[in-house]
């Protein structure tokens, strides 16, 4: 594991979100240190695309304090965020299928030669970026739209890289991806984390949470419901804590089934 | 736990190549990507592998110009052999011009394609641009160069207009510029005002546009060779700048043969034109727009945001584009372009009239854009197609015209290559998803 300074790269304090006659967050606490994958979960509901959205400046909280390497910050627009250092990838990749690998890579910030798209210094780039993050894909020329789900989820997340971010915000990356697909944005999570990032993982998926994640925090109701390290915890204390109650549909199930045979 | 992901070997994928491990300390790999994924089609090098990468292109439906070409090459072919006038250096040369007026128009028409919309005001637009110069420079006497940047400006304006309507008040493009056909139209008549038609002075530089020939015989050839040559040097310097750096060129073989293509066909217009009344005025504007316009779709990053909008308007947002900016500018261009079309043809007809900009103006701009390769839904197109597609409707028209074949029929063939056209677009795009490439 690569440096980790003393000290939360972000720390939220109290955050809360109120969307008309709903209450979306109330008093969420979070830190997030770098060097560290964070999985955020909890039920559809709980907050966890809200919370994403206060820290990635696109819905800013109504209450509570945003930390950024200490020192408290106002992050009320995206441009904030980036400039913080803050990458979010949204679940639906935000990605062009008719531009090609190189051009998605640096759209909005291309790099000009006198006034001119200087696609000869972007390729070099882009295959720099590809090649340190180990990720393959067959051509950085051909459009987003010949990649496999897996393939254009690392080149989102590759993407979010471009800004040299410190934290890096996954929202829901290994949904719809196959087996290996999953494998490999998996594996690119814990190279970011190799490289001393921050990484905010939000997901579903039990086995990812488990198979990358250093902590978990879980969020049920719009309210923080224990923050648990992923070694020492079992996913059905995980699971508890996410559905809100020992007795659940989930530990019903699997009650009934025996042991899980997953 | 077996779903628990193998950490250390790093995943199904990796075991298959040889990875250099999960945490790649070094940051500059000199020899960029290495592993290549075996699956990827790799293009031998030298001309056979640009021969088989072709071939496969076709395949799979990335069709690019090749289907307007070889419809250009049958229609011509089918005219010559029922008149021989028709490559006759006049009807060649009155063509080439003829080009310009719709081709403008169509220009801006591409643009709006890029983003995936319509135009459907361009043609009113050009309509109400000639006779807001007729009118200014005629009737009130204001100088020509003034009452055509006015035209101009009250084209880029209307645009804009319709722009802000849509991108800015969230109305549907085609509402928005149906709107803007009746609307333009109606104030055109206003403007003309009782007169009807107003005549363009014969001696005048609007006339010029479309009448001016540059009759030495070095002025075409030179054209074709200034083309030839800037384009050769824009290959050759790229693909040198590719190889110092380390990526992918382009051979030189590929790049000559390229530039011999372009040669043949520019020098043998050239030729052409010359054994008329030389290069006319109007093409070399038509070109010359097109070059710039090409160069701002494909080489600056506003070309760039407006082909990033067709694909996908929610990532070029997150990727911080200002899409309402781009959609405005868009659809203003579209509207200058459009009036440009109006001048140059009220400049072919000699007079702005009631009759400007309706009829099958609208459809024919529209219809070049797509036959000439530019899709009907967003992000992918090129400027030239506006060229291409005017060279397919022109050759019908002025073909039909020389065989005195009457304006029904040419209509109803006109609407059959466009039902072609957008046939092939929609075909070739199917094939295209299938083999993974559009």
């Amino acid at each position: 594991m690569a440096i980790v300074p003393n000290g939360p790269v972000l720390a939220l304090r109290g955050i809360s979100k109120r969307f008309g006659a709903v209450q979306a967050l109330t008093d969420i606490h979070l830190e997030v240190h770098a060097g560290e994958v964070v999985a955020l979960v909890g039920d559809n509901g709980a907050g966890k695309s809200t919370l994403v959205k206060s820290i990635a400046g696109v819905g800013p909280a109504d209450e509570g304090v945003i930390e950024w390497q200490g020192k408290p910050v106002q992050v009320t627009r995206p441009h904030d965020a980036q400039e913080l250092g803050i990458a979010t990838v949204y679940q639906d990749l935000a990605l062009c299928d008719n531009i090609d690998v190189v051009g998605n890579l640096f759209l909005g910030r291309e790099i000009l030669r006198v006034g001119v798209l200087d696609e000869v210094e972007m390729e070099r780039r882009a295959r720099e970026l590809l090649q340190t993050l180990s990720i393959r894909i067959p051509s950085v020329r051909i459009p987003i739209a010949s990649l496999s789900g897996g393939q254009r989820q690392t080149v989102a997340i590759a993407r979010s890289m471009l800004g040299e971010p410190k934290l890096v915000i996954l929202d829901e990356p290994t949904a719809a991806l196959g087996v290996e697909q999953t494998a490999q944005v998996l594996d690119l999570v814990e190279r970011l984390r190799d490289r001393g990032l921050a990484v905010i993982l939000i997901s579903h998926n039990m086995a990812d949470v488990k198979a990358v994640a250093d902590r978990v925090a879980v969020l049920r109701l719009g309210r923080n419901n224990g923050i648990f390290d992923v070694k020492t915890t079992s996913q059905e204390e995980i699971i508890s804590a996410i559905t809100g109650a020992t007795d659940n549909a989930v530990t019903r199930r699997k009650a009934r089934s025996g042991e899980v045979a997953k | 736990m077996t779903t628990n992901v193998d950490k250390t070997n790093g995943g199904p994928s990796n075991g298959a190549n040889k990875a250099s491990g999960p945490a790649d300390a070094n940051p500059v790999a000199k020899d960029a990507v290495t592993v290549v994924d075996p699956r990827l089609l790799v293009r031998q090098e030298g001309f056979k592998g640009y021969l088989t990468e072709f071939g496969r292109k076709m395949r799979s439906g990335d069709l690019g110009a090749v289907p307007v070409i070889v419809g250009i090459a049958i229609i011509w072919a089918v005219f010559q052999a029922k008149d021989s006038a028709f490559l006759s250096p006049k009807n060649l040369s009155d063509l080439s011009i003829l080009l310009g007026g719709t081709g403008m128009i169509s220009v801006g028409i591409v643009f709006v394609l890029l983003l995936g919309e319509i135009d459907l005001s361009v043609g009113s637009v050009s309509g109400l641009a000639a006779a807001t110069l007729a009118v200014l420079n005629v009737n009130h006497g204001v100088p020509e160069g003034i009452a055509v940047l006015a035209a101009l400006a009250s084209g880029a304006a209307l645009g804009a207009l319709h722009g802000f309507f849509f991108a800015k008040i969230g109305v549907p493009a085609f509402v928005v510029t149906l709107a803007g056909l009746l609307a333009w139209n109606g104030l055109m008549l206003q403007v003309l005002g009782t007169t009807g038609t107003i005549s363009i002075a014969d001696d005048s530089f609007v006339r010029d546009l479309t009448a001016h020939y540059f009759s030495q015989l070095i002025a075409a050839y030179g054209a074709a060779t200034v083309a030839t040559a800037g384009f050769f040097l824009a290959q050759f310097l790229d693909s040198r700048r590719r190889k110092a750096v380390g990526i992918p060129s382009r051979p030189l073989s590929e790049i000559l043969v390229r530039t011999g293509v372009l040669a043949v066909i520019v020098y043998a217009a050239a030729w052409r034109l010359n054994e008329y009344k030389g290069l006319p005025l109007a093409l070399v504007i038509f070109v010359a727009v097109l070059v710039i316009l090409d160069f701002v779709v494909r080489r600056t990053s506003y070309g760039r945001k407006v082909i990033a909008l067709g694909g996908s308007v929610e990532a070029a947002r997150r990727a911080g584009i200002n899409v309402v900016a781009i959609r405005i500018s868009v659809y203003s261009l579209a509207g200058l372009m459009a009036a440009c079309g109006g001048i140059m043809i009220a400049s072919r007809i000699g007079s702005a009239s009631q009759q400007a900009g309706t009829g099958n103006l609208l459809m024919e701009a529209i219809a070049a854009a797509v036959i000439g390769g530019t899709s009907l839904f967003g992000g992918r197109g090129s400027v030239w197609s506006a060229l291409l597609g005017m060279l397919v409707i022109g050759s019908i028209s002025s073909g039909m015209n020389l065989l005195g074949v009457a304006n029904s029929v040419q209509y109803m063939i006109t609407g059959g290559v466009l039902l072609a056209a957008v046939v092939i677009d929609s075909v070739s795009r199917r094939t295209q998803r299938s083999a993974g490439r559009g």
